[in-house]
């Protein structure tokens, strides 16, 4: 018995301009910033796992995609205005009576180091895994803008 | 590089499928598949699919598999790095055992769908004796 994938015939492939477009739109961008060296940290790094991270007024977020990792075995640890997440991802044994047909997923551990652009509250972060994905909340460092009189002299 | 960690991998982009309704990226997801004598098993990474945004498919013997992640961000946050993008996951595959349809099960758990589908009475295997003439 045999999985075969469904390959889609390429003569039957209809032509969408407005997903064309798009992937055109990203390629030009990502051209453009290896070219320009304009964004350096918008690279990816070729270390496990992606990461995105964004900010609003009040934290910073690092989320990543952790697909069949325990949120047991997730580790973060942060040192200065880095990040550290650790962990392991563990494919159970099916039995040996199986056979496989197809094994793309692995298991193995990972170790990131990200730095954040600025102070964080490292007391007060969060950090949540919910459907293989992790949210890490990074409280920014209160640096709130301070007034300063001048006095007359 | 330490060849004991895992190595990162670009999502893959689903090429060449019709037309979609809904504007968006989709990613094939990585699968496991694999047989026993009773059962084939699926097992799909779909980070940040919810178990009730999975959708299954067997017509005929075509089983198609698809999850649809919602937006990540809220409006308020501002990108400094992204690494990943998200869509919907979504991937084909043609069985050639039959399914017994209505024993088919599927869990997702931390974003890996498990999909049993069950062979059909007349699929599994019968061993049959050969006699000595």
């Amino acid at each position: 018995m045999t999985i075969i994938k469904w390959r889609p015939g390429r003569s039957g492939h209809r032509f969408d301009p407005f997903s064309e477009m798009q992937r055109l739109q990203r390629e030009m961008h990502r051209i453009y910033d290896t070219l320009t060296d304009s964004q350096e940290a918008s690279r990816p790094a070729g270390v496990y796992p992606h990461l995105n991270i964004t900010e609003d007024e009040d934290n910073y977020y690092v989320r990543a995609e952790l697909p069949g990792v325990n949120p047991e075995d997730i580790e973060i640890t942060t040192q200065d205005n880095d990040l550290i997440i650790n962990g392991e991802r563990k494919i159970p044994l099916e039995g040996e009576k199986v056979s496989y047909h197809r094994r793309e997923r692995e298991a193995r551990s990972f170790r990131r180091i990200t730095s954040l652009p600025n102070h964080f509250d490292s007391g007060k972060v969060a950090a949540v895994c919910k459907n293989g994905l992790l949210t890490i909340t990074l409280p920014k460092a209160a640096a709130k803008a301070r007034q300063i009189d001048v006095k007359p002299a | 590089m330490n060849d004991k960690e895992l190595q990162v991998r670009d999502k893959r982009e689903l090429e060449g499928e019709g037309e979609r309704t809904k504007p968006g990226l989709v990613f094939v997801p990585a699968v496991d598949i694999f047989e026993s004598e009773a059962e084939i098993t699926l097992l799909a990474d779909m980070p940040g699919v919810a178990s009730e945004n999975v959708s299954i498919d067997l017509h005929e013997n075509q089983l198609t598999v698809s999850g649809e992640v919602g937006l990540l961000t809220s409006d308020k946050e501002e990108y400094l790095l992204q690494e990943f993008e998200t869509g919907t996951f979504h991937r084909q595959f043609t069985l050639s055992d039959r399914i017994d349809q209505n024993a088919i099960t599927a869990t997702v758990k931390n974003g890996v769908l498990r999909l049993v589908l069950p062979k059909a009475q007349k699929a599994k295997p019968r061993k049959i004796e050969v006699r000595a003439g």
